[in-house]
């Protein structure tokens, strides 16, 4: 639909500098964002964090105590929700309960005025957009929890928004149907080409979806970037900690230059990392990490380059991997290994000696 | 323990007919000697006859009562409803200072006596030098009416999600439309029921409006006058016998909304955020 080309050189959203007070509590303090057209961007963060307070600003639902948005080039400053070109779908999806499936999509349509034929075409392309096309005369109460997120997919689809708001979409299904939805969530994106805004606290969901996410907190954000970018270097122990599991490791700086730091690390010795989105140097201490998955164990005679040893004090199996909780000596904290079972890592005893592998370039250096 | 679990087993289903009997046998009575050909209610029955119902319909001050009750009973209802809709809105939708004693306001009438009510609408139309009227009437209706109607209406708008209206703005429609399309419809089971217990409690309620109404006499004011003339006592039971089908009519049909409205909110109620 759309070539990358045009997809990176146009904003769709600009957020400036976005404030939203509720009384004496600041919800959004001083947000600005990019959103590219036809990007799927998701908002991600704890419950509390003002990302489905954002969502709504961009809605037209309150208004921004400062800032600006702009839709398209457009401040949508003052602009009500029902003459802003964005649709939602809400996280109780708002079915209206006294129509059926097609009264429901055609509703906003009924605003327009279109004729009679071309606005049932539209409800039906929308319909069967959604794979709802058999179901167009059921009443909301006789749908499931996925039939009616269609529903609530479609009645927006139709109006051919600019922007289509998600708020928590998936967060009401079980977890089979929440994958499956995923997976059609992002086929339809990408085959609408509409710049979709994702406000989630699954950070599978948003790193699964999207193509670039920014992670809130209290009311700020943490950092944006691709799923992979944000995962693999996370700018602060916090967003490390809400993206998966992280060893945090204290280090001491040596050397600093432009782009990297070198470091002293108990355990792992000397290693180099790029210095994380927005350092500033807090003295000589600095935190490293390292996700679970990329500590490997040792079997038997194995040797690897750069390897740590210590001591299995704990061990907890997930079905597919086990994760083994080891002490290494000199360490704060123990390490968290992420091990596939297909060695037999399940079957290692708890109070065995043990040695791991590491590749330095996992070593990731974080603001605090 | 057992003994007296048997003992009540069989005691209970005689104590409960007899309790039933107690409440509707007078009831019952009503359509039974409306029917009767003599004047005097007593058994034994002397013949079937119509006779009384006929008598209704050439009626003139009957007519005219049943018609000052009508207007004042569906005036009562629509201004209690639209009332009830402001307030119940703003209760539930909104967090403002003096909440909880505008609510207590709106339902003090229900602890009020009539009577009270009743006089002290009086003096402040006698210090107003407003005529005696059926408007007056409708007003003190609405006051006792309000507690009922804003009491259905603040259940009905509990139940009621914000994100429908956020979901009509959404899609382009306005504040009005959106008042229209989405938020009456979706209430219309508890509007309606609202307007059916104004209604009847208008319908029947005798101290108001025998203190207000001056010369127009609603039903019951009539009824109550005809009571002091042995000879339009059949004429009254004929009358009563209506109104108790009517009541029966306009119960089923409340029964049925009800209904309607309570497998919707339970089928719907199978999402929680």
């Amino acid at each position: 639909m759309l070539d990358t080309v045009s997809a990176a050189s146009k904003p769709m959203i600009e957020i400036s500098g976005l404030r939203k007070s509720f009384g004496n509590f600041e919800a959004l303090k001083s947000i600005s964002l990019n959103v590219q057209e036809g990007e799927f961007f998701s908002l991600l963060g704890p419950s509390g964090c003002g990302k489905t307070t954002l969502l709504r600003l961009l809605a037209g639902f309150g208004e921004q105590t400062a800032g600006t948005i702009a839709i398209d080039g457009q401040d949508m400053t003052g602009r009500p929700a029902n003459r802003r070109p964005t649709n939602m779908v809400f996280q109780s999806y708002a079915i209206f309960p006294h129509m059926n499936v097609e009264e429901n999509v055609g509703y906003g349509l009924k605003r327009l005025k279109l004729d009679r034929q071309e606005e049932q075409r539209r409800v039906r392309e929308a319909l069967d957009r959604v794979e709802l096309g058999a179901l167009g005369k059921r009443r909301a109460n006789e749908l499931s929890g996925g039939q009616r997120q269609r529903v609530a997919l479609a009645r927006a689809l139709v109006m051919r928004p600019k922007v289509l708001l998600l708020d928590e979409p998936l967060s009401a299904l079980d977890k089979k149907l929440r994958e499956q939805m995923q997976v059609e969530l992002r086929h339809l994106q990408k085959a609408v080409g509409i710049t979709f805004i994702l406000v989630t606290h699954d950070q599978y969901e948003a790193l699964a979806l999207s193509d670039r996410v920014a992670i809130m907190f209290d009311g700020q954000v943490a950092q944006v970037g691709t799923p992979k970018d944000i995962y693999q270097n996370p700018v602060s122990r916090k967003v490390a900690d809400f993206l998966g599991g992280m060893n945090f490791v204290d280090a001491e700086i040596a050397e600093e230059n432009g782009v990297s730091l070198t470091l002293d690390a108990a355990g792992f010795g000397r290693v180099r990392a790029p210095k994380p989105q927005g350092y500033q140097s807090m003295g000589r201490q600095i935190t490293l990490g390292i996700r679970p998955e990329r500590l490997r164990v040792l079997w038997d005679d194995d040797q690897a380059e750069h390897q740590i040893g210590g001591q299995v004090i704990d061990r907890h199996y997930f079905g597919e991997v086990t994760q083994l909780i080891v002490e290494i000596p000199g360490f704060k904290a123990p390490l968290a290994v992420t091990e596939t079972n297909d060695f037999g890592a399940d079957d290692i005893p708890v109070g065995s000696a043990i040695r791991l592998a590491y590749d330095p370039d996992a070593l990731v250096a974080m603001n605090d | 323990m057992t003994l007296l679990r048997k003992a009540g087993a069989s005691w209970l289903p005689i104590y409960a007919g007899l309790y039933l009997l107690f409440l509707y046998l007078p009831v019952l009575l009503l359509p039974v000697f409306s029917v009767n050909a003599s004047a005097i209610p007593v058994f034994p029955l002397k013949g079937l006859t119509f006779d009384w119902y006929r008598s209704l319909a050439g009626n003139d001050a009957l007519i005219n009562a049943l018609w000052n009750s009508l207007l004042v009973g569906v005036a009562s209802a629509l201004l209690a409803t639209v009332l009830g809709i402001c307030a119940a809105r703003a209760i539930t939708r909104y967090r403002f200072r003096g909440r909880r004693p505008m609510t207590a306001v709106i339902m003090a009438p229900l602890f009020l006596p009539e009577i009270i009510i009743a006089i002290s609408l009086l003096m402040v139309a006698m210090q107003l030098g407003l005529g005696l009227s059926l408007i007056l009437v409708i007003f003190g209706h609405v006051l006792i009416c309000l507690p009922y109607s804003a009491t259905v209406l603040i259940s009905g708008f509990e139940g009621f999600d914000p994100s429908f209206e956020e979901a009509s703005a959404d899609l382009g429609e306005t504040a009005f439309g959106t008042l229209t399309r989405v938020t009456l419809p979706i209430l219309m089971p508890a509007i309606i029921s609202s307007l059916l217990v104004s209604f009847t409690i208008s319908l029947d309620e005798f101290i108001i409006a025998f203190f207000l109404s001056g010369s127009e006499p609603t039903l019951p004011i009539y009824i109550w006058g005809q009571l002091r003339f042995p000879a339009k006592l059949p004429g009254v039971l004929a009358l009563g016998t209506l109104m108790l089908l009517a009541s029966l009519l306009l119960l089923t049909f409340a029964e049925m909304l009800r209904r309607r409205a309570a497998k919707r909110t339970q089928l719907d109620g199978g999402f929680h955020a």
